[in-house]
């Protein structure tokens, strides 16, 4: 097209000053957890940590709680997840493969829901969290309270994206397979299991990203230390009485966004977001 | 064996009463687990809601259950001037986080079709590990960048002489701790509506450019004419989207200005919800809140709703 030469070369610097302030708080997030901490505190600042140290990395995970905070978070997302995936993939099944009365106010339910602020739940769930009717438990302060909560939460995207990777799936393969003999569950276990596992994962992960971000539900529910997730424990980290410890935050900072950031990397062009589906034909 | 494989492949043709029903019943058993899982922690809670709204539950009820006090709580409620300040100050906010976001991202995505190869690559990698980021650090990155000794931020400012920035405390007063809070708040969400933006220009057939183009249109002519109709329904999704998670916002806001610092004078809904509900712990008149909060959400998502169902219909 028209647009060569010079005006390309305007827009790529554009493009550039762009990707320097866009990505600076991440840059800036990793460079001072490598710095001294005569550097960090210092008014001039240091760009680049030419001696970069582990020292903050050590003070972060040294911390009371961090690694009891980590094995909290990972239970509860590992759990929550593996739930809501088998509930999610299910009821996907039902709406890529069925048509049936109530399907379209299951739909409308299922989108409407999931549009819903969460704080805007926070007070009759503790209430019925503290007192589950029925089974007379309290479940405040409790892993399982969150992990109830987390399940409830990603099931709705999880079935609608589900849903998308099903459709994806032809037809013709699964009556393909009923044609040689197949039974209609045997057809679903050995045709479209393999076939939608890419869908499955990419799915997971994102509930799984979403479980390990989260942050009212675990604060509201959990109280000890002991028993919060590593969201909530960031969210405490100051340091000393006197002055925030900038490094070991910004370490810790580090730390707990990696497993988000490698697994968003894995996935983000495989869900291409149930949220605006079928707006975008990619 | 022909016969009995046609005959599955067109399921409803049996003869059989039972077996219809029971295949009649397969996508129900399907959707239950859900439905009952979403019933217990999300339609119950709601009923209960309702209940809590209308009787007098504080931290004391909590064991013995709530007093009915009718409609005493909305009653509160809507005589609180905070509510109302607090209702148009959100509004607000939401018009700027959304507007930035979604004027700012068609920005990005339009010049990411212009860049070079490797100027996009370079972009989207940026783009995406900003999508990534978990909210919570994105927090405590803006509370170091922002920080009264030493934050970056006052450096930069100053270095570039946009004013005298030394020592500036950027959550001195509630319009500069929201103002704070937006830039977070977009910076975050400007990936989401970049990308989904630079897919959907992907769609703008390149003959109707190139002939407007020849016809004369120049810029500003061809992105109106030609580029935004084909945008319009991603761009009317992203804006519903966007309206509804900023109204609902809580983490960024409340972590960012941070617990102490949280007053009447910066609350956005969500964190007057939490003050009102959690701190003070006066439950039925949070949940009185809540349902208010909630029903505008609800109304304002109806629009997303439709949109997401139509493309559920056509599959």
């Amino acid at each position: 097209m028209r647009s060569r030469g010079l005006p390309r070369l305007g827009w790529n610097v554009v493009g550039l000053a762009l990707f320097a302030v866009m990505i600076f708080p991440v840059f800036w997030m990793i460079s001072t957890s490598f710095k001294t901490t005569d550097q960090i505190n210092s008014v001039t600042p240091t760009w680049f940590p030419l001696h970069p140290t582990l020292q903050h990395f050590r003070q972060a995970i040294h911390k009371p709680y961090f690694w009891a905070d980590v094995k909290n978070t990972v239970i509860v997302v590992l759990v929550a997840v593996g739930i809501a995936m088998v509930l999610a993939f299910l009821a996907a099944v039902a709406l890529a493969k069925y048509r049936f009365t109530g399907r379209k106010t299951f739909i409308v339910l299922l989108i409407g829901v999931q549009m819903l602020p969460g704080i805007g739940l926070i007070i009759p769930l503790y209430v019925l969290l503290a007192h589950v009717p029925v089974l007379g438990l309290n479940l405040v302060n409790r892993l399982a309270g969150v992990i109830v909560v987390y399940v409830s939460a990603v099931l709705p995207f999880s079935v609608w994206t589900l849903r998308g990777f099903l459709l994806g799936i032809p037809k013709e393969l699964e009556e393909a397979a009923m044609v040689d003999g197949s039974t209609r569950l045997g057809a679903f276990m050995r045709i479209l299991l393999p076939l939608v596992a890419p869908g499955l994962v990419a799915t997971s992960v994102f509930a799984f990203i979403t479980s390990w971000n989260e942050y009212v539900f675990a604060r509201l529910l959990l109280n000890d230390q002991s028993k919060q997730t590593i969201t909530v424990w960031l969210s405490y980290y100051t340091g000393t009485s006197r002055a925030t410890d900038w490094g070991g935050l910004m370490a810790a900072s580090t730390l707990i966004a990696i497993p988000v950031v490698l697994f968003f990397l894995l996935v983000q062009r495989r869900i291409a977001f149930g949220l605006t589906a079928g707006a975008v034909k990619a | 064996m022909g016969a009995a494989a046609g005959a599955a492949v067109e399921r409803p043709r049996r003869p059989l009463v039972w077996r219809r029903v029971r295949s009649g019943s397969v996508p129900y058993l399907l959707v239950l687990p859900v439905v009952a899982v979403l019933g217990a922690i999300l339609a119950y809670p709601i009923y209960r809601l309702v209940r809590i709204s209308l009787e007098q539950y504080t931290l004391f009820q909590l064991r013995t259950g709530g007093i009915y006090i009718g409609l005493h709580n909305f009653d509160s409620v809507l005589h609180d001037a905070i509510f109302w300040h607090t209702l148009l100050r959100t509004v607000v906010f939401t018009a700027v986080c959304v507007g930035a976001t979604i004027g700012g991202g068609t920005l990005i995505a339009l010049l990411l079709v212009r860049v070079s190869g490797w100027v996009r690559i370079l972009v989207s990698i940026g783009l995406v590990l900003v999508w990534a980021m978990p909210p919570v650090v994105a927090v405590q990155v803006w509370n170091w960048m922002t920080n009264v000794q030493n934050g970056v931020l006052n450096y930069v400012l100053t270095e570039l002489h946009v004013g005298d920035y030394f020592g500036h405390n950027w959550f001195q007063t509630p319009f500069s701790s929201l103002a704070m809070a937006v830039t977070l708040i977009v910076w975050g969400a400007l990936p989401f509506v970049a990308i989904t933006l630079y897919a959907a220009l992907s769609q703008v057939p390149h003959e109707l450019v190139e002939a407007a183009q020849i016809d004369g249109a120049r810029g500003w002519r061809v992105f109106k004419d030609v580029t935004l109709p084909v945008l319009k329904p991603i761009l009317y999704i992203l804006t519903s989207l966007s309206i509804l998670w900023d109204f609902g916002v809580f983490t960024q806001v409340y972590l960012l200005i941070g617990q102490p610092a949280v007053v009447p004078a910066n609350y956005v809904m969500g964190v007057y919800l939490w003050e009102e509900a959690y701190i003070s712990s006066d439950y039925g008149r949070g949940a009185a809140i809540s349902i208010l909060m909630l029903a505008i959400v609800a109304v304002m998502s109806v629009y997303y709703v439709r949109r997401m169902v139509r493309v559920g219909e056509v599959e």
